[in-house]
């Protein structure tokens, strides 16, 4: 060994280096644990693990539908804690060929007093067809602000990827709408509004 | 304070003349030391206070669950109770006791004078008491002590914790600091100051496992640093790392904190393997089986635990994919677990045994742990586990994992070294007391969990339906038990630094190793010039 | 041998403790009621006989050590510390018994996965410290809560057979019908377990988890929160009802309806006459166990509604404790409990019953948005 020649000569310098070595390797750890979160994000985009639907979906080529199979895709609409909108699906469930645009409603309403700003986050089950429900356009990808009384129909279009495995038949999406404060704390920190966006 | 003068003391004073330069005096000798000894002392002195402080807890828990129906606390209390017993347990009593073993029989084991870094190590010991005396403190804050379990899991942590969460936080902090430079100091002095002549693989096991265990807190310490900071930030700075409200997700909590909690419960083992294969070779007159084997799979079990975190989080939605990954890396650990208990066996086989305590608590150690394996096994098995987890059968596996492995561990190691570090013999009746009535108290207490959990008894419940109220009864009965016996030890240990049979510097026949050949008590200073090792 | 234990473990408790009657000495797993559940218990019972097998022959061997070659015998040690072959069987051999255990494992865990052709779907939701059921192809829902009275859990009373596992609204499903549940929290992590149906998933905040069950026989089925969710995590049991088709859609049908003349109470217009009417039935169920049917309540701990501040001067006061309750006293929150209508007629029937007679009145569409407004 190494180390033990060493040790032999320079008992002092052989231990500064692997104090070095180890506190290399705890700021390395201590940078791996923030470093999960991002590799997570990648891992769960790449894997579809936690439901979490991807952003807008680009796609060059134009998909022909595959109309020999049908997938029904369910919608469900939550509030988060102390979140008093109105919110729900205009449709309960619609059925699409895998391949095709489909656009449905969501329809949300401020009965409130005071204009806020909600935020949908969306989840798919089952997590393993996240990878192949891809959204062209879908409220989630901003915040929503509502007056006073006001109400809306927000738009989702999404396309169910031809690639969807065969013993996938029935997709739910889920958004959970959380309260962003009122109307003047738009402006989040950083870290919220990246992070929303990325996984709306 | 007037015990730790005492055990000092008994090591100290008798030697102080042998040497020019003994300990100093007062209460400077224990704040400045940067004597091994002195550090291992102390820190076993707070493990064992720790141990009773987390104990009196967990009587609280098992005084309340002694009937249906709420009589002693109110559940807000009992949670504060479930999470405290937990962190002070794991953070406060198991890993320091295994750093102050390190910090006395590592050195004697190599034949080094003292550990590599020795005034960090007297950092690394004070850290220990700051961290709790503030963890301590959230009980008596407004809110209450943290709730959450040990596992503290998010949002229950951060959005909906006590204000006294950013403390336990901070408290968190403070003792990774000290387990960080605790290891560091360990792999320095296993690597630069091992006696000339003894390559990796003649050093004893003890010393082999916590090298290993080293690399695991390096390993993952930080990464408990790294995800309570993220709680942190959460609570206080607006972000939303687990904040499902701002894209953050709640499971990875459960990631990165289980990333870190699966080779810490390894950490809270791998020494007590170190220990046990010292002493049940020595009682056994026979050398250890399978030295090697032991040594590999010490590092398999380590390597393994990184790649099994999340066996712990079966039921929260995993793909099926990940769930069966798992679950085969999971039941994996059982082969090179099996080979160091089967090496165990065959170590006493055909020996020539006697049971003086440690052999004892060495014995129970294996058949208690070995049973704590199986139903570790059973919870591997993925679409069993969702009706064990999270009940009282998951209870019942890791204490059957932690007592009498870690805690059971640490007694056998106690009286294995104590002639050793006070140059008395203990008293040997009342050790087997101490042995028979924790042995039969942990198993009253313990193995009824089983049963209440394969009966459905969620777990962290302070109140429960009528069905559980028979095994509940039982369990809290044994418990107490266990937990009046323990006093007893701190009896037995007393007596033994205050006075006792002398010691020889080999008190027992059968025991191998450098420490063995310093006088015992071991003298303030050993090993000044390295031994040889053939 | 468990029938033994069985026995000797009745008897003890029999002398221990004469007066229980509810005495239950379960010691392993019950098979259950579903596929899923029977599934888990054959493989609960194949590794437990595994690692029993294992452990009588390691123990065998210790303990034959242990009394044959004790030193006090005169054994005399032997002196061999390795044998390649015997450490390499012992790899070997354990890794061949995980495999085969592995099998099993791995055909039960793809059909717990498998949540295709559901018929019924209901979403669950926890909340700290209820479930909500929302039937999610027939627009109704409802909350589920412990209906287990505070004076059994303080030992004031008696406590019954279902003490703790025993809830208002239970979940109502069909028998021999593929239910696919959708869970999700509003608050922390919960997790929704019925024993008897071999499902437990976690209820995660923002996120939605499916799993699934058919039961086969009708029955009532008990199981519990199994993730700490705070203070009263023990307080939050899951309750099923497995009933035959028929019985299932008369149910549906009547809670359509139910759900339908909800809404519609809560949009009309409201008289003083209907809200004192209904106010008195709703106190009588909901407020009079403890303010006395005559308002006069059992003071301290259950303060007098007659001419009391709370009841005759500033109405939203009087609206937030209702809703929100007191905390730290025996007032609850009935916000969530009752509904805007029985809330409104409460709150009504206070002001004005015993001789308050403020001439107040608050309508259920008041109540709807002061709730709003929290």
């Amino acid at each position: 060994m190494a180390d033990q020649q060493l040790s032999n000569t320079d008992p002092k310098r052989s231990t500064r280096r692997v104090v070095g070595w180890c506190m290399a390797g705890v700021v390395g750890m201590f940078a791996f644990g923030f470093a999960m979160v991002p590799l997570y994000d990648v891992f769960c985009e790449i894997t579809g693990i936690n439901g979490k639907t991807g952003g807008r979906y680009e796609s060059t080529e134009v998909a022909e539908a595959d109309v020999t199979r049908t997938v029904k895709v369910q919608f469900l609409a939550s509030n988060g804690p102390g979140m008093t909108w109105k919110f729900r699906p205009v449709v309960r469930s619609v059925e699409v060929h895998p391949g095709e645009p489909t656009t449905v409603n969501f329809y949300a309403e401020n009965p409130t007093s005071e204009p806020m700003v909600g935020q949908a986050v969306p989840s798919l089950a089952p997590s393993e067809g996240t990878l192949y429900f891809h959204k062209t356009e879908c409220f989630c990808f901003n915040q929503q602000p509502l007056d006073a009384g006001e109400s809306t129909e927000m738009p989702l279009i999404f396309i169910v990827d031809k690639d969807l495995p065969a013993h996938i038949t029935k997709l739910t999406l889920s958004y959970t709408l959380y309260d962003q404060g009122k109307q003047a704390a738009v402006t989040q920190n950083s870290r919220k509004e990246t992070t929303t966006n990325d996984n709306g | 304070m007037a015990v730790t003068g005492v055990f000092m003391s008994a090591v100290a004073d008798t030697h102080a003349q042998d040497h020019h330069h003994g300990p100093a005096k007062g209460i400077s000798r224990w704040l400045l030391t940067t004597n091994h000894k002195d550090i291992g002392s102390m820190y076993l002195i707070f493990s064992f206070t720790m141990f009773l402080l987390g104990g009196a807890m967990a009587m609280v828990i098992r005084a309340e669950l002694f009937q249906p129906g709420l009589q002693i606390v109110q559940p807000e209390f009992f949670n504060q109770m479930t999470t405290m017993h937990g962190l002070i347990m794991v953070f406060g009593a198991v890993m320091p006791a295994f750093v102050g073993l390190a910090n006395w029989m590592l050195p004697l084991m190599i034949g080094a004078p003292d550990m590599a870094l020795p005034r960090m190590n007297n950092w690394s010991f004070w850290l220990l008491p700051c961290a709790f005396l503030i963890l301590v403190s959230t009980l008596f804050m407004e809110g209450g002590a943290p709730n959450f379990g040990w596992t503290f899991y998010a949002p229950l942590s951060t959005t909906y914790g006590p204000p006294s969460t950013t403390f336990f936080i901070f408290a968190v902090h403070i003792m990774g600091v000290s387990s960080i430079m605790g290891a560091i100091n360990v792999i320095a002095t296993i690597l630069n100051m091992r006696a000339p002549g003894m390559t990796l693989m003649k050093m004893p096991l003890f010393v082999w496992t916590w090298l290993i265990t080293a690399f695991l807190l390096i390993a993952v310490m930080p990464v408990l640093a790294g995800v309570v900071t993220m709680m942190l930030m959460d609570i206080n700075f607006g972000t939303s790392f687990f904040d499902a409200s701002g894209g953050g997700d709640p499971v990875l909590f459960q990631h990165v904190f289980w990333f870190f909690g699966h080779p810490e419960v390894y950490i809270m083992i791998l020494p007590a393997f170190g220990a046990v294969s010292h002493i049940i070779p020595a009682f056994s007159r026979k050398p250890l089986f399978g030295y090697a084997s032991m040594v590999y799979a010490v590092g398999a079990i380590a390597l393994l635990s990184f790649v099994v975190w999340a066996h712990h989080m079966f039921t929260v939605g995993i793909p099926i994919v990940g769930q069966l990954f798992f679950m085969y890396a999971t039941m994996l650990i059982a082969v090179p677990t099996g080979v160091k208990v089967f090496n165990w066996v065959a170590t006493m086989f055909r020996g020539s045994l006697s049971f003086e305590a440690p052999m004892l608590f060495a014995v129970a150690f294996v058949i208690l742990f070995t049973i704590g394996g199986f139903s570790g096994l059973m919870l591997a098995i993925a679409p069993a586990d969702f009706q064990y987890h999270d009940t009282y059968f998951v209870v019942a596996h890791f204490h059957y994992v932690l007592v009498p492995g870690a805690i059971f561990g640490i007694f056998a190691s106690a009286y294995f070294w104590l002639p050793k570090w006070t140059g008395h013999m203990y008293d040997e009746t009342l050790a087997k007391t101490h042995f028979w009535l924790s042995f039969i108290g942990m198993n009253l207490a313990f193995f009824p969990m089983h049963f209440l959990g394969l009966a459905g008894m969620p777990r962290r419940i302070p109140d429960y339906a009528l069905q559980f109220a028979d095994f509940n009864m039982i369990s809290s009965i044994g418990a107490f038990m266990f937990g009046a016996t323990q006093l007893l030890f701190l009896l037995i240990v007393v007596k033994c630094v205050m006075g006792g049979k002398k010691a020889s510097a080999k008190p027992w026949d059968g025991a191998e190793g450098l420490e063995w050949t310093v006088p015992s008590p071991a003298p303030y200073h050993t090993f000044s010039t390295p031994p040889e090792v053939k | 041998m468990r029938v033994h234990a069985q026995r000797a473990g009745a008897l003890i408790g029999g002398l221990m403790f004469p007066a229980w009657s509810m005495a239950d000495w379960t010691l392993n797993m019950t098979p259950g009621v579903t596929g899923t559940s029977n599934d888990i218990f054959s493989l609960h019972m194949t590794i437990l006989w595994i690692c029993v097998v294992i452990g009588v022959v390691v123990f065998g061997v210790m303990f034959w050590s242990i009394f044959a070659h004790r030193k006090s015998q005169g054994a005399k040690p032997a002196n061999f510390h390795e044998n390649t072959l015997v450490e390499v069987l012992w790899t070997i051999i354990p890794f061949v018994i995980l495999v085969v255990m592995a099998i099993p494992a791995t055909a039960t865990l793809v059909d717990m996965y498998d949540t295709t052709e559901s018929e019924v779907d209901i979403k669950i939701t926890g909340y700290q410290w209820k479930w909500q059921y929302e039937y999610i192809n027939e627009d109704f829902g409802y909350f589920s809560n412990l209906s287990t009275p505070r004076e059994q859990i303080e030992n004031r009373q008696v406590k019954g057979e279902n003490y703790l596992l025993e809830v208002d609204n239970p979940l109502v499903i069909p028998v021999g019908k593929k239910v696919r549940f959708l869970l999700t929290a509003n608050d922390v992590i919960h997790s929704w377990w019925v024993p008897d149906f071999g499902v437990k998933k976690d209820a995660i905040p923002g996120f939605i988890n499916e799993t699934w069950t058919r039961v086969d026989e009708p029955g009532i089925y008990r199981g519990q929160c199994t993730e700490l969710c705070g203070k009263d995590h023990g307080f939050m049991p899951v309750v099923v009802e497995a009933v035959p088709e028929e019985e299932y859609n008369a149910w549906v049908a009547e809670q359509k309806e139910a759900a339908e003349r909800e809404r519609q109470l809560t949009e009309k217009d409201w008289t003083m006459d209907e809200l004192m009417e209904r106010g008195e039935k709703a106190y009588a169920s909901a407020c009079a166990a403890c303010h006395q049917p005559n308002g006069q309540g059992a003071p301290p701990a259950f303060p007098s509604l007659v001419g009391t501040q709370v009841v005759t001067e500033d109405m939203a006061a009087h609206i937030d404790i209702v809703v929100n309750g007191v905390s730290g006293t025996a007032m609850q929150a009935f916000g969530n409990q009752l509904s805007e209508v029985d809330l409104a007629a409460v709150i009504t029937y206070e002001r004005n019953a015993w001789g308050n007679n403020t001439g107040d009145m608050v309508t259920p569409k008041e109540i709807f948005d002061y709730k709003s407004q929290q």
